[in-house]
């Protein structure tokens, strides 16, 4: 029973830390808490949907190749297919966005919380952009039925799932080397640091704020179809997912991709074990919980340097 | 067609003191508050299970007096905002607006569970209304008026406040925080008094639309309102107390307009996407207000 929480944990966690870490860039770098991005999940999911939808489907884009599972996973080559697409649309909506509302904000010297705020009424305007094109139902990428792998223990765990959490460690390793080692990933971080700096460096500060939209909304998009994948796909998902999002940023320090990561890690495996105890209809709470100790005892986060 | 125009007037009125609370909120003290719902349904639930009759199914049975039950409303809904407010008001000022976030959806979540204190996702049905006793029309125009006096307090109560010297500090802090706080000013405390009175009036606006309906449950309070509420006081006006009652009743009567057209047009299988346009419909006037015209229609002027 623990062992099978724990592994859950950590197959669950990977979806909200690929969310987190946009939250996190957000925080650091546009230096507002953007409350669509939760949204953006949304939108990678349904366009994911969409695109399966059109392969699957009776219509001229119908491919079986692309249709037909590949042993032992639910779903065939469609899916990175879909998600190819769906990181596109995501990347096309977030600079959308930035360049019709919080550009002009930006450019208007107006208040941080006045771009929370714009954020806010964004995220209303695309979760029910989704709730009107797809319906309010629930939907499952995939309906076919796939054998669970027996680990020790003993855990459960299907082969969809271990293939998302494999992905996302080869994501995280490259997010990891292109923000250490590449001159925009160093610029990123210059900004979040310190932007006035940063641009009398000769960092370009409007083209890094692009590039983190860019990146954010690209890994939104991924966590939004890993949940498709491993769990199905709703119109308020994002809404939903707003909140661990939110908390794994803070709880790992703002501005940490690894404390973000952390950070979703322990809430993923606190709302699993937890669940043993409490009856898992007050799961979402836990999220909350955590968010309000951690600013309470320790607002900077768990893993910030000491002395900021 | 009387009947539906005191309905409107008495939601709309009730929603005027929500606003009200967000204009201390937002418009006098500058902060964030992404859970308004949530103060609602505190205040609602609070208001509930006070005057409910007493029940077996319930395990609070006080069955108190409405007047009571207001009042605990109050008295509930500010603890709850204390709690927040302690937690996050030191600290970046986007973070209250996640607090106050995940409070609004934490309560969703205690409503919809804790089924011997909220009655679950039924709610409670049968909250005991006043003037029941002399007929539905003397319910009706009974409450309006009960409505209308508590907001005319409220809207008096608030002018004068913002005239006192603790409303110049909050006009002082808005223009200079480190003058304020070099002048000997607790700045947090005073962040935090406006916080609560904001959040009590949410609640005190929750419990009048609980009493008035009659029924409390987690349908009643669903994100959606949030926005609302915010959009009443961003078309009206953030920062002046006219424009947040003039923005209720506007948005309040544009919510309903498109909601009978909706009705009206749409098929039925096609109704649940038609409360999907109303909420863009809100969201977009919401954005486009925030771009085109950032003082609302009553708000000050802009000194920039």
């Amino acid at each position: 029973m623990i062992a099978q929480a724990i592994v859950d944990g950590f197959l669950s966690g990977a979806v909200v830390a690929l969310g987190a870490i946009g939250v996190t860039f957000s925080l650091s770098i546009l230096r507002f808490a953007n409350f669509s991005h939760g949204d953006m999940l949304a939108v990678g999911g349904y366009v994911a949907l969409f695109v399966l939808a059109l392969v699957a489907g009776p219509g001229m884009l119908n491919s079986s190749f692309l249709s037909t599972p590949i042993a032992p996973f639910s779903f065939g080559w469609g899916v990175p297919l879909a998600l190819l697409f769906a990181m596109v649309v995501a990347v096309a909506v977030a600079l959308l966005l930035d360049a019709l509302v919080f550009k002009r904000l930006r450019a208007r010297g107006a208040d941080p919380l006045t771009l929370v705020f714009a954020s806010f009424g964004l995220a209303l305007v695309l979760r029910n952009l989704v709730l009107l094109l797809f319906g309010p139902d629930a939907h499952n990428y995939s309906n076919e039925i796939q054998m669970a792998v027996r680990l020790p223990g003993p855990v459960l765990v299907l082969p969809d799932q271990i293939l998302v959490f494999g992905v996302t460690l080869v994501v995280l390793a490259v997010l990891w080397f292109f923000l250490q080692r590449t001159r925009y990933g160093m610029a990123m971080r210059s900004v979040a640091e310190n932007p006035v700096l940063s641009s009398i460096a000769g960092i370009d500060i409007a083209s890094t704020i692009r590039l983190t939209w860019i990146v954010s909304s690209m890994l939104a998009a991924l966590a939004g179809v890993f949940y498709g994948v491993t769990v199905q796909v709703r119109p308020e998902m994002g809404l939903n997912l707003l909140l661990p999002l939110f908390t794994a940023a803070i709880l790992g320090g703002v501005g940490s991709v690894s404390g973000a990561v952390l950070g979703a890690l322990i809430i993923s495996l606190c709302e699993n074990l937890l669940s043993l105890v409490i009856p898992s209809t007050y799961k979402p709470l836990v999220p909350f919980v955590l968010l309000l100790l951690i600013l309470y005892f320790r607002p900077a986060g768990l893993f910030a340097p000491k002395g900021r | 067609m009387l009947s539906y125009l005191i309905f409107f007037i008495t939601v709309a009125a009730i929603l005027s003191i929500a606003t009200l609370g967000l204009n201390l909120q937002w418009g006098v003290s500058g902060q964030f508050n992404a859970g308004v719902v949530g103060f609602l349904a505190v205040g609602g639930y609070g208001m509930a299970i006070l005057t409910m009759p007493v029940s077996e199914q319930l395990i609070v049975r006080l069955n108190w007096p409405f007047a009571v039950g207001i009042m605990g409303a109050l008295v509930v809904s500010g603890i709850v905002a204390l709690l927040v407010g302690l937690a996050t008001l030191r600290l970046r000022s986007d973070y209250l607006a996640i607090a106050t976030f995940g409070i609004a959806s934490s309560i969703q979540v205690l409503a919809n569970n804790l089924e011997p204190l909220t009655g679950g996702s039924r709610g409670l049905v049968g909250i005991p209304r006043p003037f029941e006793s002399m007929g539905a029309q003397a319910v009706g125009y009974g409450y309006l008026v009960i409505v209308l006096c508590v907001l005319a307090v409220v809207y008096a109560g608030l002018q004068a406040l913002l005239r006192s010297p603790w409303g110049r500090v909050q006009r002082a802090l808005r223009e200079d925080e480190v003058v304020c706080a070099a002048l000997g000013k607790n700045v947090v405390r005073f962040r935090l008094t406006a916080f609560v009175m904001g959040a009590m009036l949410m609640g005190l606006s929750g419990a009048l639309y609980a009493g008035f309906i009659g029924t409390t449950s987690p349908s009643e309070f669903m994100p959606i309102l949030t926005f609302q509420i915010w959009a009443m006081l961003i078309v009206g006006g953030s920062g002046s107390n006219a424009g947040a009652i003039a923005g209720s009743f506007v948005i309040w009567g544009l919510w309903t307009a498109s909601g009978a057209v909706i009705v009206s047009v749409l098929p039925p299988q096609w109704q649940a996407q038609g409360g999907a346009l109303q909420s863009i419909l809100v969201g977009l006037v919401l954005v486009l207000t925030l771009l085109l015209r950032p003082q609302g229609l009553l708000g000050p002027r802009l000194t920039a």
